[in-house]
């Protein structure tokens, strides 16, 4: 591990370990903070990010581990107890009270008091002198709810600081922000380091890390990758680090990527917009294609898909199905006019566990057709029973609980729902998450025979490495902006991830 | 720092300025304005048509007439702003008026009767909490619960009506301090003062608003540190002991103890407490606002003795009244989440 010159760190975490199952999702990691830094945790999803964060928060006991707060060894309880030890915490989903007055979100649980009660207007004004302090112009008595979201963002960081803060977290503070507004958190998080508090900003967003932060620990697979000053980690060793690739090999060949040649479009977006996750977005679909979207976690990869397949509205673009424009809407319609999407979550947003095999294929085929024309059962078993055999589906059975299914299982189940839909585009978001490799091999194997058939297929997955074998031309997202698209012949992982690195394009 | 881009935009006007301060401030007192407003418009109305509606002595039947609803309705506030619901109300209110009378009509002393009603009322709030909060019922599940139970208990005291014959009890309801053709009861000073208790308890204390913020979003009240386990227990609680208290008014209102008695009552404690403004999804609300609900409840029931109608048009009337304040809640919700 680096080390520098600065004082003392005012957290230190020795070797934190926590075990959900066999595999360890912490696994002895140090970590430190110092006071007056901005300080970076990275890691891809599963890196142990989150975990390390609660535990130093207080909301979640590891298996071994000690958090040392200004060298004295802490045993915090719950969040409440971290927080009374000046540890503040602002979470992505702001956890205020949207009924209240500002003054009560900011100062609530350590009012003023007189003659037994809360002192009212002593209180007014100690937020007013905490909003001022931050250079927010905010009524103190007017209600949260009336104020945007990025302002109750900073209110929530008033609270935090209106206490003696000593270490303030800062979950994914930018993710719901526009540009204007987190240039207003940076100038407030910068304000928060004269101070001499010691920030922890999590980010998916590269270019604000560097902007901001002075120091960065990189996790992956629950393991210490190391401590790094930001100004002396290049943006492309960050990105090797944090996903496992040697340097050496990225930076040899860091632009033998060829643009691919467009296909004809089947399936077209234009300017696709939805602030500020998904920034002009142009993508152009062949028939029987399999285009690849590759880019970190953040990179507006699932926001474009969900555009596409009417889960969510853009703000502007447009999409063209066949040379024909579509307004997507809403799953239902976009499922009429033969658009398709898998979610990423498999478990929430897809598979129905109380549900048989047979119910939840046949479950958006019975929808389309409506209510009142139902299938027979006989019928119904007959169709699940073809897509059991087409796609293996084990154990092969059409009355099983689709819940007692393995991973792989599932989501075959799932691509079974769409499939049966007939549909001209399948959008596929991390259909390979945490299934095991045989299956990956399986639906990966799918995927071209679904193309090969004819059918249209946007393959969404974190590794590069099935991305590239399943694609035929890859769209890299950075920040929800397009930054290229290649043809994937002509990558390696390595130039992909280097492409995905690179802090300036053209 | 002078101009923020993200401050909350200018409006035109100087008078258009000031309506958006008083709305951004004061947003949660709409809903109990515009109830005041029905309330006066009913006064007016009615004294209008009948010429002789607003009489000193009509006004103030108003308050005795309602005394127990006021009380119910203020405990009831305080369920309803955490989330929550307590139908029990109704029936605990008989449970502990037919108690009174039987303890009573058996010789034992009114001090003792009247603090044993109140902390067995708070003793079925308990229940409903402990159900609520550790083993996680649903409050409309778990305060049905609490609804048979003292309607049984109820019918196991007596299954007749029983006559309250004690002198301290019946002077709560027969004695009127009179002003002019104004008078109130020892009842109405109770609920009055109950009602003057919730307010400031709500306003002026951490249990208070911890209320408030439960009903806000309990998670994110535990994770201000806020005491939310013992918040939630005493809401019930007090609503539970309101519900006793309320038994002995009404025992004193109805001179007897009934165990058919406030049947449906904790329906009207609810319509009262929603049209005093008070969202059924918690959080927002007053216990002003529920008086003036139970206000304007009693006023439709009188307009409608007025009229010589069925009684059974109060409660259309009333269901009418709730659907129009359900939907403006409704209203008033989507539009502050878009924000």
């Amino acid at each position: 591990m680096m080390t520098s010159g600065s004082p003392a760190p005012v957290v230190e975490v020795r070797g934190a370990t926590v075990r959900f199952t066999s595999e360890p999702a912490l696994d002895d990691v140090d970590f430190r903070m110092f006071p007056g830094e901005v300080h970076s945790l990275m890691g891809e999803n599963g890196a142990g990010k989150s975990t390390l964060i609660k535990g130093i928060t207080g909301a979640l006991h590891w298996d071994a581990g000690t958090v040392l707060l200004g060298g004295e060894e802490m045993r915090f309880a719950n969040p409440a107890d971290a927080q009374r030890a000046g540890i503040r915490t602002v979470y992505q989903e702001i956890d205020l009270l949207p009924n209240l007055s500002v003054a009560e979100n900011i100062m609530l649980g350590r009012e003023p008091r007189r003659w037994g009660g809360i002192h009212w207007a002593a209180m007014r004004d100690e937020a007013a002198k905490v909003l001022a302090e931050l250079g927010l112009e905010v009524d103190p008595t007017s209600l949260l709810g009336s104020h945007s979201l990025a302002v109750q963002q900073l209110i929530a960081i008033a609270r935090a600081i209106s206490t003696d803060v000593r270490v303030l977290v800062l979950d994914e503070p930018t993710s719901s922000l526009d540009l204007d507004e987190v240039a207003e958190l940076f100038r407030i998080i910068r304000e928060l380091k004269e101070r001499g508090v010691a920030i922890l900003f999590i980010s998916h967003f590269l270019d604000q890390v560097y902007e901001i932060c002075d120091r960065v620990t990189v996790l992956r697979n629950g393991r210490l990758v190391g401590e790094y000053l930001t100004k002396e980690l290049l943006r492309i060793d960050l990105v090797q680090k944090m996903l496992g690739r040697s340097a050496e090999e990225l930076v040899l060949r860091p632009r033998s990527a060829v643009r691919a040649p467009e296909p004809e479009a089947f399936l077209e977006a234009r300017g696709l917009t939805s602030s500020p996750r998904v920034v002009d977005v142009d993508l152009v679909l062949g028939e029987g294609e399999v285009l690849g979207l590759a880019g970190l976690l953040g990179s507006g990869r699932t926001e474009v898909a969900r555009l596409l397949t009417g889960i969510d509205r853009p703000d502007a673009g447009t999409i063209l199905l066949d040379g024909a424009r579509v307004a997507p809407g809403n799953p239902r319609r976009a499922i009429a006019i033969g658009l398709t999407y898998s979610s990423e979550n498999r478990k929430a947003e897809g598979i129905i566990g109380q549900l048989t095999v047979r119910e939840n294929i046949t479950l958006a085929l019975q929808a389309e057709r409506g209510v009142f024309r139902r299938m027979r059962p006989s019928r119904q078993r007959e169709l699940a029973a073809s897509w059991i055999e087409a796609l293996g589906i084990r154990p092969a059975s059409t009355e099983q609980l689709a819940g007692v299914l393995s991973g792989g299982n599932q989501q075959k189940v799932l691509l079974a729902r769409l499939l049966a839909l007939a549909p001209r585009v399948v959008v596929l978001d991390e259909p390979t998450r945490g299934i095991d490799i045989g299956a990956k091999v399986e639906v990966q194997k799918l995927v071209g025979e679904l193309a090969e058939n004819g059918m249209s297929v946007i393959f969404i997955s974190a590794e590069l490495e099935e991305v590239l074998r399943v694609s035929s031309r890859i769209m890299l997202l950075r920040d929800g902006r397009v930054i290229d698209t290649l043809a994937s012949d002509e990558l390696t992982v390595d130039s992909l991830l280097a492409r995905i690195a690179q802090p300036d394009d053209n | 720092m002078t101009s923020t881009p993200i401050r909350t935009e200018q409006a035109s006007g100087a008078f258009a300025a000031r309506l958006r301060v008083f709305v951004n401030r004061r947003a949660s007192w709409i809903p109990v304005f515009a109830a005041l407003a029905i309330l006066i418009a009913m006064f007016v109305g009615a004294q209008l048509y009948f010429g002789n509606f607003l009489t000193p002595r009509l006004v103030s039947s108003l308050l005795l007439d309602n005394a127990y609803l006021l009380i119910l309705a203020v405990g009831m506030t305080f369920v309803i702003l955490t989330g929550g619901i307590d139908l029990s109300v109704g029936s605990v209110l008989a449970f502990t008026g037919i108690m009174c009378a039987r303890l009573l009509s058996e010789g034992v002393p009114t001090g003792v009767v009247i603090p044993i009603m109140i902390l067995s009322g708070a003793g079925i709030g308990l229940l409903i909490a402990v159900l609520v909060q550790f083993f996680d019922v649903q409050p409309f599940i778990a305060s049905l619960a609490g609804m048979f139970l003292a309607r049984g208990l109820a019918f196991v005291v007596s299954l007749s009506s029983i006559k309250v014959e004690d002198p301290a009890i019946l002077w709560l309801q027969s004695t009127r301090f009179q002003v002019g053709g104004w008078y109130i009861t020892p009842t109405g000073i109770i609920a009055l003062l109950v009602v003057l208790a919730a307010a400031l308890v709500l306003q002026f204390t951490r249990f208070g608003r911890t209320i408030y913020a439960i009903g806000g979003n309990e998670q994110s009240a535990r994770l201000m540190g806020l005491p939310v386990v013992r918040t939630k227990i005493l809401a019930y609680v007090i609503s539970g002991t309101c519900a006793g208290l309320a038994g002995v008014v009404f025992a004193a209102y109805t001179g007897s103890g009934y165990p058919l008695n406030g049947v449906g009552t904790e329906l009207d404690t609810i319509a009262a407490v929603v049209i005093g403004g008070t969202l059924l999804t918690g959080g927002s609300g007053y216990v002003l606002g529920s008086m003036i609900g139970v206000f304007v409840y009693g006023t439709i029931k009188g307009v409608i003795s007025f009229l010589g109608a069925e009684q059974s048009w109060t409660r259309i009337t009333i269901g009418v009244l709730l659907l129009i304040f359900v939907v403006v809640q409704r209203f008033i919700i989507t539009r502050s989440r878009r924000r």
